[in-house]
């Protein structure tokens, strides 16, 4: 069954003479379970079909089914809890102002959601931090607690879909690792469905089932993870991003002499 | 030393993160605030300045030895003595109890006007930056009207239409005072307006009023706070300048830019009648002012 499908999805920004179109025509389907991978160089409208997936873009045309429900313009609440966002950097993603409990309160009170204490427990719990960390700041936090705060508030609301822009990209090395083991955890725990925007084909490699390649606005190919790890990729411009990446780990290594995590 | 014991608990319970209860939390915040204000030597004063007032107004009745209103014709002119701190006025009243009732106009004003300029101008000001388009500019250009006249001549204009009368002053003062804040609580709104975790809110649900009580007036409430603070001195100058000219407090009430007004006639042969309450709206206005920097320092977010 599949989850998400996109059919000549396009999206733009601006208005009449300035406006710029920068999703050209994609489409995807995204079965239940499955985790698809969306690469290609900044500025080539990743987060744009994230954020017209989220209804944070309202500017696309095409088609969006998710759940077996035509999309339109505007959403209801129980359409928006569906999928939820988690943005790249964790520290703007958290209120300032807010305590954690806090700000895992507010989706409870918008939906009008019973047991509040308790959810906000069970998801602190599932993304394993303390639970007297709802009374702390964020900025009491590191970086990688904030991102696991993010992925509590996007779970509170019990979603099918997770919309992860960069989630790791942000982070130390030493916490990407975690946060992504806690999101392959997450997956199969509850049955999650995620779209995750990367420009580390290693980070992909390690989540995604099958990987599109986005350049300017569009896809040129979608791969499979055996294609990637077998490098039997077809199109040439999958096989630049590849050795794109590759090559900046062997620079890097040049540089200082010794081997540095990606 | 029990107590000193007890006291150290609580400041190390205080001062820790590692709550236990949003009721800590809340209080270390404040707690902290609590600090950095003792820290700062002048804000502190300023504080004290302040509370004083408050003090000496709510108990305005037991401070003042003799009745305000009460004339003396015998007693006029009195020189400040014993009897008299500081002297009488025209009339034989007691220029000590009117300073102390004076207070209570004072506060009554500031607090009246900051009551009915905080929210109208948090609403105008993150209204227009939140929504934008024709909203914005519709709100920006009142605004602007309001904001291109010098405000005391706005204040002066406002209440000679209205008449004379310390409630009429209070809604004049307010109709210049507001400006400025919905110019702030905009620029300030705009600057959260496209923040990821504003979009979060959004992507949950969440209505454009929610989004402005909870969201946004956490985030702009310390800089109108410190704004409003700062501005509590013009607000006590004007609210002085109108009673000066005669149309904010009217007699007998006591009213110290009013009374100063009426004791410039004796100006070289009673110099406390001008003297007392002119020093009254200066400690007033500076401790306002010291008050509003130190709370600028303390409660910006740029600062933690
Ligand atoms: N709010 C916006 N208004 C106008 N143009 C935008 C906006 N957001 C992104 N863009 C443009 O759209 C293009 C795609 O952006 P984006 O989807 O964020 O790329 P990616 O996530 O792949 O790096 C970029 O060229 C960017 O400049
Ligand atoms: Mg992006």
């Amino acid at each position: 069954m599949s989850m998400i499908k996109a059919h000549h999805l396009a999206a733009s920004y601006g208005h009449g003479d300035t406006a710029l179109k920068v999703v050209k025509d994609v489409s995807f389907e995204v079965q239940k379970g499955e985790t698809f991978g969306l690469v290609g160089e900044s500025g080539c409208g990743k987060s744009t079909i994230l954020g017209a997936l989220a209804g944070r873009n309202k500017q696309w045309t095409g088609s969006i089914e998710i759940d077996g429900e035509t999309i339109g313009q505007k959403r209801t609440r129980a359409q928006l809890a569906k999928q939820q966002l988690v943005f790249q950097d964790p520290f703007g993603s958290i209120h300032p102002r807010h305590t954690i409990g806090r700000t895992l309160l507010e989706p409870l009170e918008i939906h009008g959601k019973d047991r509040r204490q308790e959810r906000i427990e069970k998801v602190l719990t599932d993304v394993g931090l303390p639970l007297n960390f709802r009374y702390r700041y964020p900025h009491q936090l590191s970086g990688g607690q904030r991102q696991r705060v993010a992925i509590a508030r996007a779970l509170i609301l019990e979603p099918k879909i997770l919309l992860l822009d960069e989630p790791t990209s942000a982070l130390d090395v030493s916490i990407q690792a975690e946060i992504l083991n806690l999101l392959k955890d997450l997956r199969q725990r509850e049955q999650l469905t995620y779209i995750l925007v990367s420009h580390d084909l290693a980070v992909v490699a390690h989540l995604c089932d099958r990987v599109a390649m986005m350049q300017s606005g569009g896809f040129v190919e979608i791969a499979t993870r055996q294609q990637l790890l077998e490098n039997t990729v077809e199109h040439a411009y999958t096989r630049i991003l590849m050795d794109g990446s590759r090559g900046y780990v062997s620079e890097r290594r040049n540089n200082k002499g010794e081997a540095l995590p990606v | 030393m029990a107590k000193s014991g007890t006291f150290s608990n609580l400041h190390d319970w205080l001062i820790s993160e590692d709550f236990t209860s949003a009721r800590q939390a809340r209080l270390h915040t404040v707690y902290l605030g609590w600090l950095s204000l003792v820290a700062n030597p002048l804000a502190f004063a300023g504080f004290a300045v302040v509370l004083l007032l408050v003090i000496v107004a709510a108990f305005a009745p037991m401070i003042a030895i003799h009745d305000p209103f009460a004339q003396d014709f015998a007693m006029a002119l009195q020189a400040p003595s014993a009897a008299h701190w500081f002297g009488t006025d025209e009339f034989g009243r007691d220029v000590f109890s009117r300073l102390i009732y004076g207070a209570r106009t004072t506060l009554y004003i500031t607090i009246l006007v900051t009551v009915i300029v905080a929210p109208i101008g948090f609403v105008i000001g993150a209204t227009a930056g939140y929504l934008g388009g024709w909203v914005d500019v519709v709100l920006m250009r009142i605004t602007d009207i309001f904001l291109s006249f010098p405000s005391l001549v706005l204040a002066l204009a406002f209440s000679a239409a209205l008449g004379p009368g310390i409630e009429n002053a209070v809604i004049a003062i307010a109709l210049t005072v507001w400006p400025p804040i919905a110019r702030l609580a905009r620029a300030e709104t705009l600057t959260f307006r496209n923040a990821d975790f504003v979009i979060a809110a959004e992507l949950q649900g969440a209505g454009t009023g929610r989004i402005l009580l909870r969201h946004i007036v956490p985030l702009c409430a310390p800089s109108i706070i410190v704004r409003l603070t700062l501005n509590m001195s013009s607000i006590i100058l004007t609210a002085a300048g109108l009673g000066f000219l005669g149309l904010g407090a009217q007699p007998p009430m006591a009213e110290w830019g009013a009374m100063a007004a009426s004791g410039r006639q004796y100006l070289l042969d009673a110099w406390w009648l001008t003297t007392v309450p002119g020093i009254a709206i200066l400690t007033v206005s500076l401790a306002f002012n010291l008050l509003g920097d130190g709370l600028r320092d303390i409660m910006d977010p740029r600062n933690g």
